[in-house]
């Protein structure tokens, strides 16, 4: 089939249209090659967690053979590639099944503080008046909180779980996001489409959700990315300080937290987990610095 | 501006008043679990616990008990720490300055480093200078502070023994101690207000009074130096003051890791201790220092722009 005709046959509206838009951007990636490597940490660590039963050699919480140093065989056959903890579990299978704590907790907390993030701002962007003074104040002062002080008394009091630190996530970064939203709103809530909208009797949350938000989407993708990178530092830092999910489950912060008192003799310990979770967050930041580029170029 | 300050004084005033409001009810009220279970443990038995809250006062209505506490903090009495068995006052300033040290040398060598490179990628916007500063700013943005720290502690420490792994300063202060937390933190925050600068210059760079002395023929240097920096400037400064803001949450981090006595650690401390008194007192000055410097930065940016200055 050759590419023209390709092109004519593509729907021009509805769902099909916006799926080969987004597969066309995705395309556009190629032109940074800042952005392609971000892109394919990100979705090497992406497939690492998906295929994590496959790709672990041992099991991530069973004690085997403590303090083995990387390359070492193991009595009962297979490697320890990265070596293995001081219970004596294997660091390569717990990065693999780590991969996954994160790759789960870290999206859903960016979901969740986009969601209350999205309705804030579309709320006080649009609506304006004393709505947008109010929600605005409450931004302001979440936002004058040093963000790790605000973790530790929200962990501190709510106790340290999955979905806790979810909850203060999105407490803690849904006003920043509401920031960007209301900004975007403020400027496209007076685009002639909107007007047509209005005029056409749509409610005013289909105006904001049918209307606004999909023109505001392109620095809010970018915004998403960088914000999944701090996100995955903040689950990092918190099971580092000793405040994130409870063991055995392997999670890279905690990993480093539990073995850095023999980071002295057995450097292997810290070191690859540190190495795990700083290649994600790098990836996502490369592709959050691609993505600006080619909005910023077209 | 007169008017401006006031109304950002206010609004700073109205912010604490608001943030001891959320500490209390969420440390000090049963909204958040029983604190009397929180302090004397999960083994204490109810008898114990009544009389704990009797003592303390934790029966009056929650209002009352609001007031007077905001009257005590505001009077200085900030009451005692369980954990170090003496008053939060005399175990919080020393941290603090010890903190106080700390933050300084960071800032010390954080700021030139970030405006140099800063305005060195933001001269020539795209040029490759340009994307291998953006890069590796990015890079060192990337790894979190924990994991700077075992990075270089196993590399300066471990491998060219160069440095002490730990910071506490046990026999006196060290500068030698003092290098790797400083070190860390620097790495971790500089590619950000090198950022900053770099959008701030190529925005200048751009500007039509930057265009017309390079075409009147000044050399490139001055066109710089006396041109485009003076403006290029005015950005970061507030970017700089936000910074401490993310400096206090990067102290808890590194204090920990190297077991540096300062206020990070100390608010980590009361917490994992359920050191409420401590807690409230700790979060209340972080929050102070945050609000004051983004007090600061508004109305120092609005100060230093003339264009916002004399209108």
């Amino acid at each position: 089939m050759n590419t023209s005709t390709a092109i004519t046959k593509m729907p021009t509206a509805g769902y099909g249209a916006a799926l080969w838009r987004g597969l066309k951007s995705i395309g556009l990636l190629r032109e940074s090659w800042v952005g392609m490597v971000g892109a394919f940490l990100v979705l090497f660590w992406v497939l690492v967690a998906i295929f994590a039963p496959l790709l672990a050699p041992f099991d991530p919480n069973s004690s085997i053979q403590p303090f083995a140093k990387p390359m070492m065989a193991a009595a009962k056959g297979g490697t320890f590639w990265l070596g293995t903890d001081h219970i004596g579990r294997d660091i390569l299978s717990r990065i693999i099944w780590g991969s996954r704590t994160v790759l789960i907790y870290a999206p859903l907390a960016t979901l969740c503080a986009y969601t209350v993030g999205i309705l804030m701002g579309l709320a006080a962007g649009y609506r304006g008046g004393w709505v947008d003074d109010v929600l605005s104040r409450i931004a302001d002062i979440i936002l004058s909180f040093p963000v790790l002080v605000l973790y530790i008394i929200i962990i501190a009091t709510i106790g340290a779980s999955g979905l806790n630190i979810i909850i203060a996530i999105t407490f803690a970064s849904s006003p920043g996001i509401m920031r960007i939203v209301r900004g975007l709103v403020l400027d496209l809530r007076n685009r002639d489409y909107v007007a047509a909208a209005q005029t056409r009797g749509e409610s005013d949350w289909k105006v904001m959700l049918v209307e606004i938000l999909p023109n505001a989407r392109g620095p809010l993708i970018v915004d998403a990315c960088l914000r999944l990178g701090y996100v995955i530092i903040t689950i990092g830092v918190l099971g580092f300080l000793g405040l994130g999910l409870p063991p055995p489950d392997p999670d890279w912060g905690g990993m480093v937290n539990e073995t850095r008192q023999m980071a002295m003799a057995f450097p292997h310990m810290t070191l690859f987990p540190c190495i795990a979770i700083s290649s994600l967050i790098l990836g996502f930041n490369l592709l959050a610095d691609g993505l600006r580029e080619i909005s910023l170029r077209d | 501006m007169v008017t401006l300050v006031v109304k950002r004084i206010g609004f700073m005033i109205f912010t604490m008043i608001v943030v001891s409001l959320i500490l209390f009810l969420l440390l000090e009220t049963e909204l958040t679990g029983d604190p009397a279970a929180r302090v004397l443990g999960q083994f204490s038995n109810e008898e114990q616990r009544e009389m704990w809250r009797e003592q303390h006062g934790y029966n009056q209505p929650v209002f009352l008990r609001y007031v007077k506490w905001l009257g005590n903090f505001a009077t200085g009495n900030l009451g005692e720490s369980i954990r170090f068995k003496g008053p939060v006052a005399d175990v919080m300033l020393p941290r603090l300055w010890n903190t106080a040290i700390l933050g300084f040398w960071t800032f010390a060598i954080m700021i030139p480093l970030s405006l140099i490179l800063g305005v060195l990628s933001g001269m020539k916007e795209g040029s490759k200078l340009d994307r291998s500063i953006s890069v590796f700013g990015i890079l060192t943005t990337s790894v979190p502070e924990f994991a700077s720290a075992v990075i270089f502690s196993s590399l300066f420490v471990f491998g060219l023994k160069w440095l002490p792994g730990t910071s506490s300063m046990s026999g006196g202060f060290e500068f030698k101690q003092l290098i790797l937390p400083a070190m860390v933190l620097i790495v971790y925050d500089f590619g950000y207000v090198a950022r900053m600068t770099r959008a701030s210059m190529a925005e200048v760079m751009t500007s039509q009074y930057v265009r017309t002395a390079v075409l009147k023929g000044l050399p490139y240097k001055s066109v710089i130096v006396k041109h485009a920096l003076r403006n290029a400037l005015i950005a970061p400064f507030t970017v700089i003051m936000l910074q401490i803001n993310w400096l206090l949450s990067g102290v808890i981090v590194v204090e920990f890791f190297f077991a540096y006595k300062g206020f990070g650690a100390l608010i980590l401390e009361a917490s994992l201790n359920n050191d409420i008194a401590l807690l409230e007192a700790c979060a209340m000055v972080a929050v102070c220092v945050a609000v004051t410097t983004q007090t600061l930065a508004d109305i120092g940016y609005t100060f230093l722009n003339p264009r916002i200055r004399f209108s």
